[in-house]
């Protein structure tokens, strides 16, 4: 029968308690097939799919690499980092603006992980939503590039404080720009007071060799 | 942006807990919600209102409460409360040094709902 009384029921439940559960499982499934999954966020035009090719091109031939892109509705950059003869899938998320950690546990079987040493996942390019949805990666990177502005750590406060190392990207055009180097820093540091910047050019190259030393290392330390 | 998939997290939780108790509707639902979340209440009510026709959530009102940012300052390692959005946002007020870990102040919780 049906109770019309008013009663209080206790839920004391995240939403994100199912996405932390399936991250955290394709997190240690990677660590065991020794497949470092970097997940990578910038807003759209950052820089993303660039640094992905700038970097795959300067690692060392023997670390086998594949990339997730991620897209609301386009297989632009798949067929982008494909043409360089990577190892892509587009995912198209549907309309979502993130990736949460079951369609990225997909996209990682579809791509076959056991034979790779690093998976770059391209996420949807987004300032907002990506930071709050656990993917499963092992290193959270994002991008800022200059014509952005210095101010967006201030704005975007979630995200700089969720990501393990930032590349600033475009410094080549940073004669165009009003971009304060000192401002951005502390503005990342309000959040974040651990993660390396690199400043970089994906079109002149400029510090790409600083980030994939980096990087390496990382990879190393982790798939060791 | 991502009212909808949040939205439809909270409906997913709700909906679970309505099926455990046996409640036929529910009526109210008490959210904690950080402060760092960038969704408006306004919006959040609007969109759990066009996912919920046919649920037991059905016209559920949304009882919003903001959580603080709580940070631990990486130089004299005490917390505290930092308010997003304003200048001195992430500056310790006890050594007034700048930045720390976010402790509190991110994530949608579900409290509790109020049922039939």
């Amino acid at each position: 029968m049906e109770n019309e009384t008013i009663r209080l029921i206790e839920v004391k439940e995240s939403i994100f308690d199912d996405n932390e559960r399936v991250a955290d499982t394709l997190r240690a499934r990677l660590k065991g097939e020794k497949t470092f999954l970097v997940n990578l966020m910038a807003s759209p035009g950052g820089g993303k799919t660039s640094t992905v090719i700038q970097t795959v091109a300067r690692l060392e031939e023997s670390i086998r690499v594949g990339v997730l892109e991620a897209d609301i509705d386009s297989m632009v950059d798949a067929e982008r980092v494909a043409a360089e003869g990577i190892l892509a899938i587009q995912m198209r998320t549907g309309g979502f603006c993130h990736l949460d950690a079951s369609m990225v546990s997909e996209g990682v079987d579809v791509l076959g992980s056991v034979p790779l040493d690093l998976i770059f996942l391209e996420n949807v390019g987004n300032l907002v939503c990506p930071a709050e949805f656990d993917t499963g990666a092992a290193l959270n990177a994002m991008i800022l590039s200059i014509p952005e502005g210095d101010d967006k750590p201030l704005k975007y406060p979630l995200m700089f404080s969720v990501c393990d190392v930032i590349l600033l990207n475009k410094i080549d055009t940073e004669a165009l720009f009003d971009f304060d180097r000192h401002r951005f820093e502390a503005g990342v540091r309000r959040v974040n007071a651990t993660a390396p910047i690199f400043e970089i050019s994906c079109r002149t190259g400029e510090g790409i060799d600083a980030w994939v030393a980096w990087l390496t290392a990382k990879i190393e330390t982790h798939n060791a | 942006m991502h009212e909808l998939p949040v939205m439809n997290g909270i409906l997913r939780v709700v909906i679970r807990h309505a099926a455990k108790h046996r409640v036929s509707r529910v009526t109210a639902i008490a959210l904690r919600v950080g402060k760092l979340c960038d969704l408006d209440a306004g919006w959040m009510q609007h969109y759990f209102d066009y996912l919920t026709p046919g649920t037991v959530a059905q016209g559920a009102r949304l009882d919003i409460e903001w959580a603080d940012v709580v940070m631990h300052c990486a130089g004299c390692a005490r917390e505290f409360t930092t308010e997003p959005k304003s200048q001195g946002f992430g500056i310790c007020p006890h050594c007034g040094r700048s930045g720390g870990e976010i402790l509190a102040g991110t994530g949608y919780f579900v409290k509790s709902m109020a049922a039939q």
